[in-house]
């Protein structure tokens, strides 16, 4: 049941891209055809489900204060000393960028199409900043007792992809009639896009409150 | 000093961990690259315009690579692109004479049938009842294909019908594709006789419906002195590999339908058809 709650709040509550305003780059720079737009949304929440896997298994073996901390059992550090705020960052990015570089091999070598049709935007998911988001959602922004279990943060990494799938899904139907309908010059492409971003999450405010 | 050594020892632990991960992956998800794909594409003009057939140049350059393709197909690149081409991958070359595109269409005062207010684009127009004015197989003049061409060779004239801007066009085929109608044909620069309407409707309907439309008078069919017209559904159809240029056609076709494209670019006319020239050029 938990996880059900936690796939609604990450896909309508706080979409990442609507509620939260991260990922903001791909989601104008590929929702101009709804291929590539559902094309980049699976690549971004497989990306998103394993930098949760594996930043929570970095998190809690190795940055997190407590018991499990492997330098607290080789008795380098002491129990309630972590090293989440020296290291969250960097050792985050890293992981993204690693799985990013998987990701844009696998889909060279089995997907060539999609592979070229994204172009740069592939490697420019290693900065995205919605991957780095759910990472740090995922496992640091938990306050004492409340510390996710990996399962739970799997799930939320995740529907945290979902809901840039969906997100981007919406954007690019809309964006697909935007461009044959009369929208004033200085409006075209990129500015309407970004104001029809705006009322869509006006309108995703709806769901606010809906989960605590 | 051991949260920086407990730091450090995470963060090798990570790079070597990954490098290793990485570098495996890599030798398993290879992908063989021949390194002639990457310089035919240098080559190739990078327009991405779609007239060899392929979406992306890089394609038609792996094509081409595998000997799936032939070499003369880029329409931009023309005779200098293919030599390069056929330089890189020491193949003879054999360029076919530039196309251009033709419009099919000479629509004047054609009435609306009703008000049109949907989206401004031909296909739109064209799915909801088959457009807006009484001919259906006319130019419906919402610019679809002005839109569609990157190479800017079309231009919505005053009448509402494209006018085609034949030094920049390369044949790539995009307002073929895109005319709802059908409208548009790639034609050879060395052909000069077409017959400027699409409709199929009876000579009557025709008439009612459009000025310059083809009635299907046989007119053109019976004068031919090499037999190179033929009536197929109340259009007249031009074989262009028959046709002897000799324009009897343009002088006996009443609603001047049949047009001689090189008044249109300007290229000198034989004197004994001069008269014709000054009439049809008013």
């Amino acid at each position: 049941m938990n996880y059900i709650v936690i796939i609604l709040s990450m896909v309508f509550v706080s979409n990442f891209v609507l509620a939260r305003f991260l990922g903001l780059c791909p989601f104008i720079g590929v929702s101009r055809r709804t291929s590539d737009a559902l094309g980049m949304g699976l690549a971004v929440t497989f990306v998103m489900t394993l930098a949760s896997a594996v930043t929570w298994v970095i998190y809690t073996y190795f940055l997190r204060a407590g018991a499990a901390n492997i330098f607290y059992r080789l008795g380098l550090i002491g129990r309630s000393q972590s090293l989440v705020p020296v290291l969250k960052v960097t050792s985050y990015i890293l992981v993204i960028a690693v799985l990013v570089q998987l990701v844009e091999m696998f889909l060279h070598k089995v997907v060539p199409v999609l592979y070229r049709t994204l172009g740069i935007y592939l490697p420019l998911i290693t900065t995205n900043c919605a991957i780095m988001g759910v990472a740090l959602l995922s496992t640091t922004a938990w306050p004492g007792a409340q510390e996710p279990r990996f399962l739970e943060a799997v799930v939320q990494g995740f529907g945290a992809g979902i809901g840039f799938l969906l997100a981007m899904l919406l954007m690019s139907g809309i964006r697909e009639r935007l461009a044959l309908s009369r929208v004033p010059e200085c409006f075209q492409d990129v500015p309407i896009a970004f104001i029809c971003t705006g009322m869509m999450a006006l309108s995703f405010m709806a769901f606010a409150g809906m989960i605590r | 000093m051991s949260i920086v050594i407990s730091a450090l020892v995470v963060m090798s632990l990570l790079g070597v961990t990954f490098g290793i991960g990485l570098a495996l992956a890599s030798r398993r998800l290879a992908v063989e690259v021949d390194p002639r794909i990457e310089q035919v594409t240098e080559a190739l003009p990078g327009l991405n315009c779609g007239a060899c057939g392929y979406a992306q140049c890089a394609a038609y350059a792996e094509a081409l690579v595998k000997g799936e393709a032939s070499v003369g197909l880029c329409s931009p690149g023309g005779e200098e692109v293919a030599s390069l081409v056929g330089t890189i991958l020491g193949l003879k070359v054999e360029v076919a004479t530039p196309r251009v595109a033709v419009l099919r269409c000479h629509r004047q005062n054609c009435p609306e049938r009703c008000d049109y207010d949907g989206l401004d684009d031909c296909r739109g127009a064209e799915l909801l009842q088959a457009g807006f004015l009484a001919c259906h197989y006319g130019c419906l003049g919402l610019g679809t294909c002005v839109e569609a061409c990157q190479f800017e060779a079309l231009l919505m004239g005053e009448d509402g019908l494209p006018r085609v801007i034949e030094e920049n066009c390369v044949a790539c085929g995009a307002c073929v594709c895109v005319c709802p109608r059908n409208l548009f044909t790639l034609e050879s620069v060395s052909d000069y006789i077409h017959l400027r309407c699409n409709s199929h409707d009876r000579g009557a309907v025709a008439r009612k419906v459009c000025e310059r439309s083809c009635i299907a008078c046989r007119l053109c069919e019976r004068e031919c002195p090499v037999d190179a017209i033929t009536m197929v559904n109340n259009l007249a159809v031009i074989d262009q590999e028959k046709c002897i240029r000799c324009g009897q056609c343009v002088r006996v076709c009443p609603n001047e339908v049949i047009v001689d494209f090189r008044l249109a670019r300007g290229i000198a006319i034989e004197r004994d058809q001069h008269e014709e020239e000054t009439e049809l050029a008013s």
